[in-house]
């Protein structure tokens, strides 16, 4: 048998099981907020064009309107400054193969349990490798902190110095570019950066180290708890838009069964 | 003196709500004149420019010397109540669901004498002062009250027919988040409002008013005038129960067209100010129409808040002043379609006012507490059209008096 043969027995069959790691997009879902003097992320909206009834018989539809950072959402190279001037930095310019890979899922929920402001350093994704394997090259790696499972205030955890979110450090997103040459980088939170990731060195370090090295985000996740430390297969394909510095997807992973 | 309004029984659910129904809405062109100044609560007659005879009912010439030049003043509403009767029979609809109706003559210090409608709490023979208010028609109709305020004076009954007065309505302001919304719950609750509805957008985003707004018993309505889906989701639930909604959702940012360079914080005004009105008007605007008969706490107004800039534009605050004239402009379409139900549509025009994104801006300004004072006094008073604040009462007179002028005025290029 083929590979793909495999693979579609496999998934037939239940041996392989395909996870959803997308919230729904609603129009209540958080978005990231921004001093308001600045341009502001569209929230999701939905406008019925018919419903079956006068304005189309027969049909039901609607237009819908957001931000290319609205929901469970990719960022691009472009998103970020640092990345303005890389090749293949927008959505549609970057290789389809990028978009299905390995991932890695470094479990951080207690830490941030513990801690809303929680960072991930060198040594955690360190003590992670002693435990596992070594990140391989080319591999999504997934920060679980069960944020997803927050909703309404305690998600985006706003106080009035700014919001309370785990996150990665610089160094530990330095470690991951760097010495692991990952493919790119996911959080449950809003952004891929902490909650207060404008007050790190440099400010929002995930965005602006990521991007400006070609790598790429997701944020918004849910249900990496279903997701195993390693073996699983993310599926992240953007919307072909030109010039697009991010879109909302749905975000896929092929697990083998009972290895969460 | 007038009994207090005692608060409404619960509706047997069994019986069919009263259809709504108007006073007779037919007037002459001439006649509007008194509409206009009940559209803003003024006591204004025909005054001839020639022989300065004060003239009742409105013509098209003057009585005295057929000049064709009669402006509308405000003159003295004081007079003598002459004589009164109540109607007990009627074929009119309206009047035959308020029976007995008090009517009679005032003769007015100012020199015509005038058949109105009377307040419970004149005698006949009295000092008298005339209101020129507007009827559920929408029509400039006078009626004549006690010279001097007494208590209860506004819950006579042919009095309160044309106001839009608070006292036992629910009232729902549609955005709990506004700088003005704890002024104005508090300024509703003292006027007597039943309960107050706060909708509220984005409860995931927390304010630091609403610590405030909670020790007020406000209820918190999700809901956010961006969303359709939200926006329908409340009318289904609360639209049976609104009797006055207060839009108060405002969008605002800074600059005219030049100085953004793009079209995304105007979309944002158009969403809010603009459609988001639309959508409140289309979700709750029917069932308030259907309660405009519902006894005491019948579905009574419609308040918007708007710019006064919305009258007239200039480039600081350009493209949200001309979200702003949209919806004054769909605020005229709602007039007429709300028309046939008696709802009222109140517009309060608001010069700059206290909040963050006038803080550069020099005095005056329009703090919260008086916009709710004189949103208050509108509805008691039953008007449509309140201007708020030096500024807007300033930018309406100059309307009024040449729009051109205020234009060429609001938009100068500074000396180079």
């Amino acid at each position: 048998m083929t590979a793909l043969a495999n693979l579609a027995a496999a998934l037939a069959g239940g041996d392989v099981e395909v996870i959803d790691l997308t919230h729904t997009l609603d129009p209540d879902f958080p978005v990231i907020v921004l001093p308001p003097e600045f341009g502001q992320c569209a929230r999701f909206r939905m406008e019925e064009i018919s419903a079956y009834d006068h304005r189309g018989p027969g049909w039901k539809w609607h237009n819908i309107s957001m931000s290319e950072h609205t929901g469970t959402h990719f960022d691009a190279p472009c998103h970020w400054v640092s990345g303005r001037d890389l090749p293949q930095s927008a959505v549609d310019e970057i290789p389809v193969d990028r978009f299905v890979g390995p991932v890695v899922v470094i479990d951080c929920s207690a830490q941030s349990a513990q801690d809303p402001d929680f960072l991930m350093t060198p040594a955690h994704i360190e003590a992670w490798e002693t435990e596992h394997d070594r990140i391989p090259e080319d591999a999504w790696v997934l920060m679980r902190s069960d944020w997803s499972k927050k909703s309404g205030a305690a998600y985006l955890n706003m106080a009035d110095d700014g919001p309370h979110s785990p996150g990665p450090s610089p160094e530990a997103i330095r470690f991951l570019i760097e010495e692991r040459n990952i493919l790119g980088f996911g959080t449950e939170t809003v952004g891929t950066d902490a909650g207060q990731g404008m007050h790190l060195s440099p400010p929002y370090p995930a965005h602006f180290l990521l991007h400006g090295a070609g790598k790429y985000g997701l944020q918004c996740l849910c249900g990496l708890d279903r997701l195993p430390p390693t073996g699983a297969i993310l599926m992240a394909a953007p919307l072909k838009i030109r010039n697009g510095t991010g879109s909302p997807l749905r975000v896929l992973a092929l697990v083998e069964k009972d290895s969460a | 003196m007038t009994d207090p309004l005692q608060p409404p029984v619960k509706k047997n659910p069994q019986k069919r709500t009263v259809s709504p129904t108007r006073p007779p809405e037919s007037r002459s062109r001439a006649a509007l004149g008194l509409t206009a100044a009940a559209a803003e609560g003024r006591f204004a007659l025909q005054c001839c420019a020639e022989c300065g005879a004060v003239q009742y009912p409105p013509r098209d010439a003057c009585c005295a010397c057929l000049s064709v030049a009669l402006d509308w003043r405000d003159v003295s509403p004081k007079g003598q109540l002459i004589a009164e009767t109540r109607i007990r029979a009627t074929t009119s609809l309206y009047f035959r669901d308020r029976l007995p109706w008090r009517t009679g003559t005032v003769q007015l210090d100012v020199g015509p004498s005038v058949i109105c409608h009377v307040h419970g709490e004149c005698e006949k023979g009295a000092r008298v002062e005339l209101w020129n208010r507007l009827d559920r028609a929408g029509q400039g109709v006078l009626i004549a009250v006690p010279e001097e305020r007494t208590p209860n004076m506004q819950d006579d009954p042919q009095l309160r027919a044309m106001t839009s007065d608070p006292k036992h309505r629910r009232v729902l302001i549609t955005d709990g988040r506004a700088p003005n919304a704890p002024a104005l719950t508090k300024a509703l609750l003292a006027a007597g409002a039943a309960s107050v509805f706060l909708g509220e957008g984005e409860t995931w985003r927390p304010y630091p008013e609403r610590t405030a707004l909670e020790a007020l018993g406000v209820e918190f309505l999700p809901l956010d005038v961006t969303d359709t889906s939200s926006v329908n989701r409340m009318a289904s639930e609360y639209g049976g129960k609104v009797d006055i909604l207060i839009n108060n959702a405002r969008f605002l940012r800074p600059g005219g067209v030049l100085a953004r360079g793009d079209t995304g914080f105007a979309r944002d005004e158009i969403e809010v100010n603009y459609l988001g009105l639309m959508r409140l008007a289309q979700a709750f605007g029917p069932a308030m129409c259907g309660r405009t008969g519902d006894g005491v706490n019948s579905a009574v107004a419609w308040v918007n808040i708007l710019a006064a800039t919305s009258l007239s534009n200039s480039p600081e605050m350009g493209c949200f002043s001309a979200s702003q004239a949209a919806a004054r402009a769909l605020s005229q379409s709602l007039r007429g379609e709300f028309r046939t139900s008696g709802l009222r549509v109140m517009n309060v025009y608001v010069g700059p006012t206290e909040d963050d994104w006038h803080q550069p801006l020099p005095p005056p300004k329009v703090a919260p507490g008086a916009l709710a004072r004189d949103v208050v006094s509108g509805l008691r008073n039953g008007l449509e059209d309140v201007y708020c604040g030096d500024v807007a009462k300033d930018m309406s007179l100059k309307f009024a008096r040449d729009p051109k002028v205020l234009e060429r005025e609001l938009t100068m290029g500074g000396e180079t």
